[in-house]
């Protein structure tokens, strides 16, 4: 009882101190991260944005702030090593295009984005394996393979502090509408949304676990609990099944349609990954 | 001559649970009054009600971390009959509109119903997420919580 009274005390006023003033992330003191936003224009119920990274612990927290203690750049290291490597049995790698990582600093930012050419919206990982297999001519990676997941946080790593700003007008409405449907549908024998926990219950404790906004701008995300790198889809995946629900699959329609909506929850915080989370 | 029934009646199937215009459920369930010290468990079990991922129960004290997406239900029978709150517990939506509760007794009408957590679809027919009688030994144990 008394445990229980003194962890509700912390936090209420955990909740009003990160009100007040909030803890600042900067990462290798020298990006500034945008951990809270005004809420873009679309959102009706939410006014201010946040990043998962508000609602960690601070151990967890200071994870993010020096690339030597984020056990995600390892893999986003992984991803640095692979980029000049030949994809396949092709004498092409990714630096045969793109002279290093850095020049494709801000794609992150901006995906899942329209693909004119294929008349589609396409997430990072598409855009991966589009290059893979229509540029250089190898074989596509699995969609939340580790080889995949490597290089989304290596292209997320040379990112971060960009303001994530996901275009949601034109020919990529259609599939944002249908995953603003996803979002607002309550899905499985649990009748769950993700807004159930994600926009009218995020800072309430759901058993263990503090519930964020389930923001997308600090993925891939080292997960200290699987001790793995994350990707969006198979976080998704994680959530859908969670509701006693049959999922869609890493890579569907319905979740790249997702994807565009959730990220553009996020319109205005700043690309964070790879982020550590519990 | 006419023998009794041996058994007890069977429970009504989750579609034939008979709610006032309140969400009320006047009948138990199975026909008897609920044991509450085996409602107790199934509030605290993730596998079961799992009812403390969401709300506090301070007489649960020894379970480990309740939730605070619901109210807190310490003297919730001081605020509802024992009818409402089989109804709250057998379908909240009938209570409480539009609720993020689940309702525990009910099997059909969902969206891409899953096969429990696997995430795969359901196969065939589902369980309520509690039985009946379950359902009324949740109710009991809920009757218990007076402040
Ligand atoms: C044979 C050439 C070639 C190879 C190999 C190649 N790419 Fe590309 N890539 C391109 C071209 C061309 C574009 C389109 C440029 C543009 O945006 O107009 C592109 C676009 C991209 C974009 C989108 C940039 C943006 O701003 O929208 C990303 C991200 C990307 N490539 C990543 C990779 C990665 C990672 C690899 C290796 C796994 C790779 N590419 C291999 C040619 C290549
Ligand atoms: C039953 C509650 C529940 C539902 C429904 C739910 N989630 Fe989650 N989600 C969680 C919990 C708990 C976590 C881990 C803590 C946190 O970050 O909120 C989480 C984490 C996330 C994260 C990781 C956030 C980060 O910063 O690492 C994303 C993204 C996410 N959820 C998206 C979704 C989407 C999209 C849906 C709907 C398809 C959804 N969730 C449905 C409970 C839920
Ligand atoms: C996912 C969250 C969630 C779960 C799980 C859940 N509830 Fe609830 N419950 C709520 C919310 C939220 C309310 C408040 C009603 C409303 O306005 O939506 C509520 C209301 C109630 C009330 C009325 C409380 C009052 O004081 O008015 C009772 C009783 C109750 N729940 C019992 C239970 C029991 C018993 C279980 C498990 C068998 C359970 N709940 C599981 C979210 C939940």
């Amino acid at each position: 009882m008394l445990f229980r009274t003194m962890t509700a005390m912390a936090l209420v006023l955990g909740a009003t101190t990160a009100q007040a003033e909030g803890p600042e992330l900067v990462i290798n003191g020298e990006i500034p991260i945008t951990t809270r936003a005004p809420a873009p224009e679309h959102m009706e119920y939410v006014r201010e944005v946040m990043s998962g990274w508000e609602f960690r612990s601070p151990e967890t927290q200071a994870f993010e702030a020096d690339d030597f203690e984020n056990p995600g750049m390892i893999f986003a290291e992984d991803g640095r090593t692979a980029f000049s490597q030949p994809l396949g049995d092709t004498d092409q790698s990714c630096a045969s295009c793109h002279e290093s990582p850095e020049t494709l600093a801000g794609a992150r930012a901006v995906y899942p984005k329209w693909d004119p050419e294929r008349e589609e919206v396409q997430t990072i990982e598409m855009q991966i394996n589009e290059c893979i297999t229509e540029r250089a001519g190898a074989e596509a990676w699995g969609y939340t393979s580790q080889p995949m997941t490597n290089m989304s946080a290596l292209l997320a790593s040379v990112s971060r502090g960009m303001p994530v700003n996901v275009a949601i007008d034109g020919p990529a409405h259609d599939t944002w509408l249908q995953g603003k449907e996803i979002y607002y549908t309550r899905y499985g024998q649990l009748e769950l949304s993700c807004a159930n926990c994600h926009e009218d219950n995020y800072g309430n404790m759901i058993r263990a676990d503090h519930l964020s906004q389930g923001q997308i701008n600090g993925f891939p995300t080292y997960r200290l609990k699987n001790a793995k790198l994350n990707s969006v889809h198979d976080r998704f995946k994680g959530c859908v099944r969670d509701t006693r629900a049959e999922t869609f699959s890493p890579g569907s329609p319905e979740f790249i349609a997702l994807e565009l909506y959730v990220a553009s929850r996020g319109n205005g915080l700043s690309v964070e990954g790879p982020a550590v989370r519990n | 001559l006419v023998l009794a029934p041996i058994s007890a009646p069977a429970a009504p199937a989750p579609s034939d649970v008979v709610y006032d215009e309140y969400g009320s459920v006047a009948e138990s369930l199975t026909g008897a009054a609920g044991d509450p010290v085996k409602g107790a468990d199934v509030m605290a079990n993730r596998g079961l009600g799992n009812c403390v991922a969401c709300h506090l129960v301070s007489d649960l004290d020894e379970v480990p971390f309740h939730g605070e997406v619901g109210p807190a239900l310490d003297g919730v029978a001081d605020r509802w009959t024992e009818a409402d709150l089989r109804g709250i517990v057998a379908n909240a939506k009938m209570v409480f509109p539009g609720t993020i509760m689940p309702a525990f007794y009910k099997n059909e009408g969902y969206t891409r119903p899953g096969d429990a957590f696997t995430g795969n679809a359901a196969d065939g027919p589902l369980d309520p997420l509690l039985t009946a009688e379950q359902v009324e030994d949740v109710v009991a144990y809920l009757m218990t919580l007076k402040e």
